[in-house]
């Protein structure tokens, strides 16, 4: 990734925060490029909420600078706010408030007018689908609708840099691609999304750059198909019957630099993905030469456990410690 | 309202100062709207004191004498208006609270407002809704035969008095509210304004307690304000010859406590809200 911090609207340089004995956040370096989703990605406790409440002005930096739209969210924390918009991990809506009256009164509390903040709300619950439920209380939303609703509250004066803390936690797959799309047309007219995420998936699906955080520092960073293809993703291969399972393994066999996992139990071969040589026609090609009839090759993008350990594994292996510089 | 933030001059100043003034408003308009949709909520709000009269007023008027031959509910009534502020306090506590622990905290101090105007705001609203609670106590109150003895004028000043305190008392909620993670762990913090209430003058007088809770009862600004309401009420109940100065001198002592409490609280509240800070 050449991002130049001039080109970036949102930029870290070595933010560090505790919180008690916690080092929530280590050194955090990040140049967010104007126009693009942003993916931080990160387990649990990685410090990306941290992350994104210094960045939103809620929460204060130990060490480091942190600038927003050029401004920098410690000392000129109301002009940081002009341009942002965020939404967390919950929904933060009132239960007992209709869709269009929280849509209402978040417009007004950014001085729209009333009869603009009425047409907005409107017009947003009508393009997001929520227009049939716009005068239900919120109380009764699904989890989906909820965060439609807490995601397009921020989108009523579209903001410069959205901030995205985990939007898809907890929802069922539908509702998942629901966010997905929204965040996708919300981008579509001009913001910035920073998005954390403990998916790969939806990293991957979204975001035009990831940064992977662990421990409060950027461990990886890059497009997510150069990502991938550092971290390797896998190509399963399953077979019918017992005895295709040697053949496809010697079949196999040499396409990577380690020999495939076997799982006798599922009938599933695993080859890591990466090398030049390694593609899914050429399994194919390969499974088919060998007579073998596969009931299912799928190529599969690694867990968020496999990018870690294959990330720290490299951390650890090399003399280089920040990894993040050599893709 | 929020002048804290007119930090800039001239128009600038102006249109801060009437951005800041119209956000207060919205969040107060947005808690009084959740209410209008919370039948439960108003029924509550009107149920409360409604109950509060009757179930003390008559149980235990059964049983407590006050002395002289007064009536027990003419006594009762100013203690009970106070204790309905009182125990506004929680649910002020509580909305804010709540607010922190969905998150509509973290979004509105994110969005460019006043961040002032979040507290001032709901301490408006709340100031609206305990100024309807204490016209439903005075009503079912003088339909159990409780006067304002004293005139107009001081029958005023009593409620005056009464919302000066609310005021304060929900500065304290918000205060409260705004260090606890969420709304569990803020009605966990609930019981702890009975003692408050109960330890004061709003049941029985104060000079039958054991010396160390008599002191500590004539010393609580709920005792103070309530001698307050029984002074300009001119209902029964006047404090002992040698009771506490807050007692003695029962409206000095609850502009007093109130002013104390506003002094000390909005500051804090405000920067609360205000500044980046490493809570929830």
């Amino acid at each position: 990734m050449d991002i130049r911090s001039s080109d970036a609207i949102v930029v870290t340089e070595g933010l560090r925060k505790r919180f008690g004995r916690t080092q929530a956040l280590a050194g955090l370096d990040l140049a967010v490029p104007a126009g693009t989703i942003f993916g931080v990605l990160g387990p649990n406790g990685a410090g990306k909420t941290t992350a994104i409440r210094i960045l939103a002005t809620l929460t204060t930096v130990d060490e480091g600078r942190a600038t927003v739209a050029g401004y920098d969210v410690v000392r000129q924390s109301r002009q940081v706010r002009r341009h942002i918009r965020l939404t967390g991990q919950h929904a933060a809506l009132d239960e007992d408030l209709t869709g269009r009256e929280n849509l209402y009164i978040f417009a007004r509390l950014l001085h729209l007018r009333r009869a603009e903040a009425r047409r907005r709300a409107e017009e947003l619950l009508e393009r997001f689908g929520l227009a049939d439920a716009a005068d239900r209380l919120v109380r009764t939303y699904s989890g989906g609708m909820r965060r439609r609703l807490d995601l397009i509250s921020s989108m009523l004066v579209p903001p410069a840099v959205l901030f995205l803390d985990e939007p898809t936690t907890g929802l069922d797959p539908r509702s998942r691609n629901e966010i997905w799309d929204t965040t996708r047309e919300l981008v579509a007219q001009g913001a910035t999304v920073l998005l954390t995420t403990q998916y790969l998936a939806e990293a991957d699906q979204l975001a035009q750059h990831i940064a992977v955080i662990d421990g409060g520092r950027v461990i990886a960073s890059g497009a997510p198909k150069e990502l991938k293809a550092r971290i390797g993703g896998r190509i399963d291969v399953v077979v019918h019957a017992d005895h295709d399972i040697d053949v496809a393994q010697r079949a196999l066999a040499g396409m990577a630099r380690v020999a495939p996992d076997v799982d006798h139990d599922q009938r599933r071969l695993s080859v890591p993905f990466g090398s030049e040589s390694m593609s899914l026609p050429e399994v194919v090609r390969r499974l088919d030469a060998a007579g073998v009839n596969p009931a299912d090759v799928a190529v599969r993008l690694p867990t968020l456990d496999e990018v870690f350990l294959t990330l720290t594994d490299a951390a650890a292996g090399s003399d280089d410690r920040n990894p993040a510089t050599r893709l | 309202m929020t002048v804290i933030d007119t930090a800039g001059t001239g128009n600038r100043g102006l249109i801060r100062l009437g951005h800041g003034l119209s956000d207060g408003m919205m969040i107060a308009y947005r808690n009084l709207s959740q209410l209008r949709h919370s039948p439960g909520a108003i029924i509550g709000t009107i149920a409360f004191p409604l109950a509060f009269v009757l179930l003390f007023g008559y149980v235990f008027g059964s049983a407590i004498s006050v002395g002289d031959g007064a009536n027990y509910r003419e006594y009762l009534m100013p203690g009970l208006f106070v204790m309905g502020i009182t125990m506004g306090t929680m649910s002020s506590m509580i909305v804010v609270a709540a607010d922190n622990g969905r998150g509509v905290m973290d979004r509105l101090r994110s969005m460019p407002i006043a961040r002032s105007a979040v507290p001032f705001g709901q301490t408006a609203s709340d100031l609206i809704i305990a100024a309807a609670t204490l016209a439903i106590m005075a009503a079912t109150g003088l339909l159990v035969g409780w006067r304002a003895q004293n005139g107009l004028g001081s029958a005023v000043a009593a409620f005056g008095l009464l919302l000066l305190l609310q005021y304060a008392m929900s500065w304290i909620g918000v205060y409260i509210g705004s260090l606890v993670k969420d709304e569990e762990a803020g009605a966990k913090l609930g019981p702890v304004m009975m003692p408050v209430t109960m330890l004061s003058n709003v049941f029985v007088p104060t000079d039958g307690m054991p010396t160390v809770l008599r002191v500590i009862a004539e010393w609580n600004p709920v005792s103070a304000a309530t001698a307050a309401c029984r002074e300009l009420f001119g209902n029964p109940g006047a404090p002992a010859a040698d009771a506490a100065w807050p007692l003695a001198h029962p409206v000095l002592a609850t502009v007093g406590w109130c002013t104390l409490l506003l002094a000390v609280l909005v500051p804090l509240t405000v920067r609360r809200f205000s500044r980046a800070h490493d809570g929830g």
